[in-house]
């Protein structure tokens, strides 16, 4: 059909099953992200999504010990450690928090890689498995995904006012602690899902990346949150193709990691974003300024 | 336990730890501890890079960390909270994923540069170590007025003509190399325990801020002296130790101000309190 | 209104001369132009954004204007012992300093190296903060203090250095009656007894009515100086204001409201008045 794009698709890209596990599952989870990252930015919470995503590494490494998922070890640790961040009241877990949870992560991945002898343990965990998901989880992730998406969208009017000004929501009888619990529950999960895909390290990218870049481009919070999630599907679906394509380019070692492309394609959109655009839109800069510290 | 090996081992994570509890007491003071994340962080996509290219890795650590301190220094407090800054932090991490990826030792390399290889530091490396964290002292020394100054009243002391920026970037550079000589024996991921959880501790009980400082480099020996100690003992990795005993510490800093501030407001106690109180 | 402080020496501290200040393509300040005496009380009074923290950032060296000097004691135009006392500075309850390490810094923060403790350094130190009656609190950390104990240190903190000029911003918007007129006192007593010229930045003078030698009025970048009763008066600020603007005083208080105040009358309508200081 598009005969002229298929230089661009290596052989076998969409009868790989891996592939398009990839591509179904890196689908979902960027819509997530987009959705709950646009909020994430808003708030001026980027930190707290990548402090959870460090701290959810312990998680990760634990499932492995226990011969689940790290998808469960990620998403049980991080709601941890969100409840735990809701309930001291700070918006970002302190270093010292941090330096615990490492200090466990490094014990567990160690751990693993004595015990299994798999010291694929650390790469999974740390840079992302999206190409080796077993497709029985597709489901799980898609209802993982559905929850938070869906906690989000129903609260969408208050998060959004609470997000601009938590004074104002008081005042109009918004429930601005229930609020923030449900979304950082929500961001408890989606950081566990973008973990799983590309890493708990890098989540962070497709947490806040395409959702920034949305706010360049629109003052408009819902259309915002439609376009960080199209940018972050679309940067997801190309990293899985460059990263499938690559795999016969230097140096051939078995392609270049997803996640490297991802992220990459997640910068360069949104340095495009910032020249192209200027300075902030009014919506992430009143978001940021009510919650600004 | 003291064998030839483990000295080695002894020594250079003693030098970390007090290099780290000097700069820490500063990062804590300043508030800067997205800086002792972003900056190791960077220097590890520079060590992979530089093991790619077949270069010794401490130059990619030291060439990435003292970028990315520019970098910061240049973005000023735009970096706290931006989202850009956030972004670069990890396109360095993908950077150094990309790197190892393309070498034969991925996986046993990226878990030494995160996590630390005290055990793997030859005698070879304990001078250059030594001399960095003597320079990152030194410096600190030289610079330590003026940062403090600056750091907790900008304006005026950039009205007595110390300039914050120069100070921003001083001290930046300082974490910088730090981070260039503490990455290779603790790795990238704990140096941050290192920087933040013994100052955290050391303000917590007392005051003073040059007892602070040396307060902070102590409890960080401590904690690493501990950390390999058990470590040893029980065969679990050091990071373990290094992070739960430095959450420990910060924790035992944290329950006494709480119990100072309980005695505070005892009866017995309450009458100077009024006192002191009544006239502010 | 206010008594002569009958300074010996009337060496000209601080002369401001044709300072203009144009940010962003907006004119800050036009045209000002005041000078200062040692040991004279002065007041920088205007509404926010009227242009006073410019002018007090001008004096302090942290913005160059765009035309005009701004000279010091025997022509300098640096000025090395400026005390300035922010409005504020936001601390860490944690931040492990005293009260008297902040007054320390005021002695040599500046200078490279580590400090020095010695008895000589340590004693004045005292001496300073028993002058601003600080000593209860000497110990405790700055970032546990109260507003007006803060305010107090910061005080301490900007005379160790024996500067010839004191500046202060917004020194009394967050401490309530009481300690508003000890503040007022302690300065006054200061600017008499060391011969050092006080320039404060305020929006209300009321407080400073008692006390002040000298008014810096400041309007849309504009001001008018002189004695209190020269420049509050109703024809010399709606001069200064370019619209009507009347003074009035109130018991002790004095009031400068603008407003059609006679079409108000002629209409009997709610025409809106607005107290401008």
């Amino acid at each position: 059909m598009l005969g002229f794009l298929s230089p661009l698709f290596e052989p076998g890209f969409f009868s790989n099953a891996p592939v398009q596990t990839a591509l179904l599952v890196g689908g979902i989870v960027a819509v997530v992200s987009g959705i709950v990252g646009t909020f994430t930015v808003m708030r001026g919470q980027s930190f707290a999504g990548h402090s959870l995503a460090d701290i959810g590494t312990a998680g990760g490494s634990a499932s492995f010990l226990l011969g689940i998922s790290p998808l469960f070890g990620f998403v049980a640790m991080n709601l941890m450690a969100a409840g735990v961040m809701e309930w001291i009241g700070i918006r970002r877990p302190r270093g010292r928090d941090l330096g615990a949870a490492l200090g466990l992560a490094a014990l567990l991945l160690y751990l693993d890689t004595t015990a299994s002898s798999t010291t694929g343990a650390t790469i999974n965990v740390l840079f992302g498995s999206i190409f080796t998901l077993p497709s029985s989880l597709v489901p799980v992730i898609a209802i993982f995904s559905v929850v938070a998406a869906g906690v989000v969208l129903a609260m969408y009017r208050p998060l959004l006012l609470s997000s601009v000004s938590s004074d104002l929501a008081t005042a109009q009888g918004v429930r601005v602690r229930l609020v923030g619990i449900g979304y950082l529950g929500a961001l408890a999960v989606a950081v566990s899902l973008s973990a799983v895909t590309i890493g708990a390290i890098l989540s962070t990218a497709l947490l806040i990346g395409p959702a920034a870049t949305a706010l360049r481009i629109t003052n408009r919070t819902g259309r915002a949150a439609v376009i960080a999630s199209a940018i972050g599907v679309v940067a997801t679906w190309l990293g899985v193709l460059l990263a499938y394509d690559s795999y016969y380019w230097f140096p051939s070692r078995g392609g270049w990691p997803v996640s490297f492309f991802v992220v990459t394609l997640v910068f360069l959109l949104y340095l495009v974003s910032q020249i192209r655009f200027g300075r902030g839109s009014r919506v992430q800069r009143a978001g940021v300024a009510a919650q600004a510290g | 336990m003291f064998s030839g090996l483990m000295l080695n081992a002894w020594e250079s994570a003693s030098i970390v730890a007090v290099v780290a509890g000097v700069v820490g007491f500063f990062i804590v003071l300043r508030g800067s501890a997205f800086a002792a994340h972003a900056l190791p962080n960077g220097a590890f996509a520079g060590a992979a890079g530089a093991s790619l290219i077949g270069v010794d890795a401490i130059v990619g650590l030291a060439v990435f960390s003292v970028l990315g301190a520019l970098t910061i220094a240049g973005l000023g407090r735009r970096a706290r909270h931006d989202v850009a800054t956030a972004l670069v932090i990890v396109v360095m991490l993908g950077l150094g994923s990309l790197f190892l990826s393309m070498t034969t030792e991925y996986a046993p390399e990226i878990y030494s540069l995160l996590f630390g290889e005290v055990l793997g530091v030859s005698s070879s490396e304990l001078l250059p170590i030594a001399l960095i964290g003597l320079v990152c002292i030194a410096a600190i020394f030289v610079v330590y007025r003026p940062l403090m100054f600056s750091s907790v009243m900008p304006d005026v002391a950039a009205a007595r003509g110390v300039r914050s920026g120069a100070m921003e970037v001083a001290f930046l550079l300082v974490v910088a190399l730090t981070t260039t000589m503490a990455v290779p024996v603790v790795g990238a991921l704990l140096i941050f325990s290192l920087l933040i959880s013994p100052a955290a501790a050391a303000r917590s009980f007392t005051s003073k801020p040059f007892t602070a400082m040396g307060l902070s480099a102590l409890i960080a020996l401590g904690t690493v002296w501990s950390a390999i100690a058990l470590s040893f003992l029980s065969n679990l990795p050091i990071g373990f130790f290094v992070g739960s005993i430095g959450a420990g510490t910060y924790a035992a800093g944290r329950g006494w101000v709480a119990w100072r501030r309980n005695r505070e407001a005892s009866p017995r106690h309450s009458g100077q309190a009024l006192r002191s109180g009544a006239a502010g | 209104m206010v008594q002569s402080r009958g300074a010996d020496e009337t060496a000209e501290i601080l002369h401001v001369d044709g300072v203009s200040v144009t940010l962003s393509g907006r004119e800050i300040l036009h045209d000002v132009t005041f000078h200062i005496n040692a040991g004279e009380f002065t007041g920088l009074i205007g509404s926010n954004g009227a242009g006073k923290t410019t002018l007090l950032r001008v004096i302090l060296g942290l913005i160059t204007p765009t035309s005009g000097t701004v000279r010091f004691e025997g022509g300098a135009r640096r000025q090395p012992h400026i005390g300035y006392v922010p409005q504020r500075i936001t601390l860490d309850p944690d931040m492990p300093l005293r009260a008297r390490d902040l007054v320390g810094l005021g002695i040599d923060g500046q200078r490279f190296g580590l400090p020095w403790p010695s008895a000589a350094r340590r004693r004045r130190v005292d001496e300073m903060l028993d002058s601003v009656d600080a000593m209860r609190f000497a110990e405790s950390r700055v970032g546990n203090l109260s507003g007006g104990e803060q305010q107090r240190i910061l005080i301490a903190h900007a005379l160790i250095s024996r500067p010839r000029l004191l500046l202060l911003d917004e020194p009394l918007a967050n401490l309530d009656i009481g300690s508003e007129q000890e503040v007022v006192d302690l300065l006054s007593r200061i600017a008499t007894q060391q011969q050092i010229a006080v320039l404060i930045s305020t929006h209300d003078m009321n407080p400073l009515l008692p006390v002040m030698d000298r008014i810096v009025y400041v309007a849309a970048g504009r001001i008018a100086t002189g004695t209190t009763d020269e420049v509050v008066s109703s024809e010399s600020l709606t001069k200064l204001y370019g619209h009507h603007v009347d003074v009035i005083h109130v018991h002790d208080r004095v009031l400068v409201v603008a407003g059609r105040t006679d079409a108000a009358l002629q209409h009997g309508g709610n025409e809106s008045i607005v107290e401008l200081v």
